[in-house]
């Protein structure tokens, strides 16, 4: 298969690649759109360091080809926030040391978002839920489920 | 203690921002102009001679860039203790997965093509790929006996114990492998020019290792050979030795090729290919009088080692010495081995062979308590170390800890002795439902073994940038346990100036002088030491000079360090190690101060074994610890909280599965570590007895939470079912099974 024209919507900016339709929309965020935040972690859907938002449902990049994607709306870990206009998740992993080796923090940072647009109120066992698609081996998970309970209060 | 405006508080992770905003760099984020990217022919069979290798049609080769043993310039070696771990295999291969040769190209698709198109022909061998096995010497694949390392350690007077001794028990423990699974796989990037010599980035944990190996293995000279450590996403001990190998894959193809290299494992061969921890089986042999004083133990170590020694004999070191638990033994027998066999080589692991020791400890105490009629809980009281009294290796506890008041908290914060009266007495109806309370104590050593880290003899500095920040360069590294927060917090502390006005070095051999390995649990305590007293001469010169006077301000302190860096060119200090006094140890005899400092802790865990799955869930889990002073409450927490996981992880569902040498089960989809969902509440509880000759009082405790939690679980699950499981990783299969058949009687002798 040749290159085909995409064109994404990726953290509120219109984006154009060229690439094989069965590309990993992982692969084209992180070496085509240079958005290297997002990780890949095992490259078969289980640990969820490559999640992100499409079209608002959370998904892993890694099983998602670029096709599949074309037109649609994509925000990653660089589209939560930032320095000074940090996202609540984003705040409270670095407060409550969510965030160890950083590298499944991206993926868990967009699922912790996801979780809190679908359910502003989570109890722990939501939380425990809402981020088992997302493997962390630094944490065991403490700091983390105390970090969204953060960001819930506020 | 409690007068300090840094240590001892929740600063914020130094690259903390960097990681929660998708900015941090890892080796997969990088990229070079012109950069190729490589890839790894390996063994497809556990051992034998190679006749020929094959570039099959179909693929490009001149295209290629194609590395095999034979463009290696110095010794095709990577350097650790022995000098039996060949970089590419030459003549013959001793475990599936090693590496033959190595493929470069600039389009990365095109590589997994080519890799399936080189085909090597062998003469198979005869393998071993047990412990068994190995000891049977049918065949020998290493040396002469298929042993790469031994000890004896042996205290006091073992016929004294038999003499004395009521009752003898006896046990066998056996731990699987664990893969490390780090969110981040092994990588590097390498680049070579003549003038510049060779550049390897990667991600790793001991920058100076590297440099060691590649300087060795390119024959290079060392001021030509430059290691930079990039942001790693995780490593727990699998990216101590490894790295020296991806990395100097990476170096072969670039220099062979004149364009930098980028080598980024992806899952599956990770898992295949890299190190994890050691196999074991523990035999105990233990003499008690019917009181539960514990007379004498006799000990048997062996660990699987894999096809090479690697790090081996380091390990079987600290699991001799740990063998012996929390535990006062008059007399005691540790012999220890270290066996070959045909699977990729062990190595690091979180904790370094004091896991797999302690785990038959803790379990036998419980075998013992049993033995005897006695609580679990109560023979432990009756045997505890205390100060003044001596360890295995008859080093006096000089430390102020008490176990017995550890043990106390932790039975009382997890309602221990309740539980256990109520569970048993729940357990005894027809439910399928059954709980149970278990309980581990132990101890890990902080720092190198022995004489250690006098060989180590590690350089720290401390110097001032042009921007006027106070800089800590140190050849520690961050991966994710906190190494740079830790070390600005104690150097800002020391020079007395803000938090925020301290930055790291960056952690680059030709800009850092060697610290030594982040391994041990070494940082916080050893290297924190150094940092704190390169900090006091950095402070010292600066008010020598007279340009700085006591009770400063931060914006006074940076101004004066700016004045000086302008008229003197630099303001540096360097502290260099220096053991405590009364450390002494003798290599021959393993006798003497094994460790400057020991962490202590008591774990309990509270399960559910449910009948008709045979499925495990951990309910609580408490763990009460004395590390020393507490640096940064968050980050110890989430040391203990992650270490525990863990080890959960090894106790119930990490189980790696092994065919001809070869692990099968290389994914995550069938490799089982813990979710969100799997881990219970972890309750933390910190003793703070600060150690003298730590930084600020720290001791070590990275590892120390790995050694509990699977001798506590399965303890508990004892407790639940009344049938013994000795083994971990522990499935439902495994329950299954044992459910299935009667219970073998355990071998106790009536005296």
């Amino acid at each position: 298969m040749s290159p085909e024209h995409y064109a994404l919507r990726v953290n509120g900016k219109l984006r154009k690649v060229d690439a094989h339709p069965m590309a990993r929309l992982l692969d084209v965020l992180r070496f085509d759109l240079q958005l290297t935040g997002t990780k890949e972690g095992c490259g078969e859907g289980e640990c969820g360091a490559c999640s992100v938002l499409m079209n608002g449902e959370l998904v892993n990049s890694c099983l998602i080809p670029v096709a599949q994607a074309d037109g649609a709306v994509i925000e990653t870990v660089e589209g939560l926030g930032e320095d000074e206009r940090l996202h609540a998740v984003q705040r409270a992993f670095l407060e409550c040391g969510g965030a160890q080796c950083g590298m499944c923090t991206p993926g868990m940072l967009v699922a912790a978002a996801y979780l809190l647009r679908k359910n502003p109120h989570p109890d722990v066992a939501a939380i425990r839920e809402g981020l088992n698609g997302n493997l962390c081996r630094c944490t065991g998970y403490m700091r983390i489920f105390e970090a969204v309970e953060r960001a819930v209060s506020g | 203690m409690g007068q300090e405006r840094i240590v001892g508080k929740p600063a914020l992770r130094k690259e903390g921002m960097a990681k929660v905003c998708g900015r941090a760099q890892y080796i997969d984020d990088l990229t070079m102009p012109g950069m190729l990217h490589g890839a790894t022919v390996r063994s497809s069979i556990a051992r034998g001679r190679i006749l020929g290798i094959e570039f099959g049609e179909g693929i490009p080769w001149d295209e290629f860039v194609i590395v095999t043993a034979t463009d290696i310039r110095g010794e095709n070696e990577i350097a650790l203790i022995n000098h039996d771990w060949p970089c590419l295999a030459a003549q013959v291969v001793n475990h599936p997965e090693e590496p033959i040769v190595l493929l470069a190209h600039a389009d990365r698709h095109l590589l997994p093509k080519a890799v399936a198109a080189v085909r090597v022909s062998y003469e198979e061998w005869p393998a071993v790929f047990s412990m068994e096995e190995s000891e049977r010497r049918d065949p020998v694949i290493w040396g002469e006996d298929n042993v790469f390392k031994t000890f004896l350690m042996e205290k006091g007077n073992m016929d004294l114990a038999w003499a004395g001794a009521d009752l003898i028990v006896e046990g066998e423990y056996t731990t699987g492998a664990q893969e490390h699974l780090y969110i981040e796989n092994n990588g590097a990037i390498a680049a070579y020019s003549a003038e510049e010599g060779l550049t390897v980035w990667g991600s790793l944990q001991c920058p100076f290792y590297v440099h060691k190996s590649l300087v060795k293995m390119t024959g290079l000279p060392e001021q030509k050979v430059r290691i930079v450590q990039v942001e790693t996403g995780g490593a727990f001990g699998g990216k101590e030795d490894y790295p020296s190998m991806i990395g100097a894959h990476a170096a072969l193809l670039a220099m062979k090729s004149g364009k930098p290299v980028k080598i980024v494992y992806d899952r599956a061969e990770d898992m295949a290919a890299t190190t994890k921890r050691h196999p074991s089986r523990v035999r105990h042999r233990t003499a008690v009088t019917r009181e539960g004083k514990l007379l004498g133990a006799e000990i048997e170590i062996a660990l699987d080692g894999g096809a090479y020694s690697t790090l081996s004999p380091t390990v079987l070191s600290r699991a001799t010495i740990h063998a012996g638990g929390a535990y006062y033994w008059p007399n005691i027998r540790v012999r220890s081995k270290t066996l070959a066999t045909n699977c990729p080589p062990h190595g690091a692991f979180r904790g370094f062979g004091a896991p797999q020791t302690l785990f038959a400890m803790e379990r036998h105490m419980d075998h013992v308590a049993e033995a005897l009629g006695m609580a679990p809980d109560e023979l432990r009281r009756r045997n505890f170390l205390r100060p003044g009294q001596t360890t295995t290796t008859g080093q006096v506890i000089g430390e102020d800890i008490d176990l017995q008041h550890l043990m106390e908290r932790a039975l009382a914060e997890s309602r221990y002795n309740e539980k256990r009266e109520r569970f048993a007495r729940e357990n005894a109806g027809a439910g399928l439902k059954k709980k149970g309370i278990g309980l581990a104590a132990f101890l890990h050593g902080s720092g190198f073994t022995g004489s250690g880290e006098r060989y180590l003899n590690s350089l720290a500095a401390m110097d001032m940038t042009g921007e006027g920040k106070a800089r800590v360069l140190v050849s520690s590294t961050e991966f994710g346990q906190g190494t740079n927060t830790i070390l600005c917090q104690i150097a800002a502390e020391t020079l007395g100036i803000e938090y925020d006005a301290v930055e790291m070095g960056p952690p680059d051999t030709s800009v850092v002088p060697n610290t030594g390995p982040t391994v041990a649990s070494r940082t916080s305590m050893v290297v924190g030491k150094l940092v704190h007293s390169a900090a006091v001469g950095l402070k010292k010169t600066l008010l020598a000079s007279g340009l700085l006077r006591e009770g400063y301000s931060t914006e006074e302190f940076v101004a004066a360090a700016r004045t000086y860096v302008a008229r003197y060119g630099q303001l540096r200090a360097e502290a260099r190690y220096e053991a405590p006094p009364g450390v002494h140890w003798d290599d021959q005899q393993y006798r003497g101060e094994a460790y400057a400092a020991y962490a202590w802790a008591v774990y309990v865990a509270e399960v559910t074994v449910d009948l008709t799955t045979c499925g495990v869930t951990v309910d609580d889990f408490v763990a009460v610890q004395e590390v020393g002073r507490v640096l940064n409450p968050v980050l110890a927490t989430g040391q203990i909280e992650g270490g525990v996981a863990q080890g959960i992880g090894w106790a119930l569902y990490e189980k790696v599965v092994w065919g001809r040498g070869r692990m099968q089960n290389n994914q995550m989809t069938n490799y089982i570590i813990p979710t969100s969902q799997d881990i219970p509440p972890i309750r933390i509880f910190f003793e703070e007895r600060p150690f003298g000759h730590g930084a600020y009082g720290a001791k070590g405790i990275g590892e120390l939470p790995m050694d509990g939690p699977a001798p506590a679980i399965l303890n508990a699950i004892a407790h639940a079912m009344g049938r013994q499981f000795d083994s971990v990783p522990l499935l439902p299969e495994d329950i299954f099974r044992e459910m299935t058949v009667r219970e073998p009687e355990r071998e106790v002798v009536a005296l």
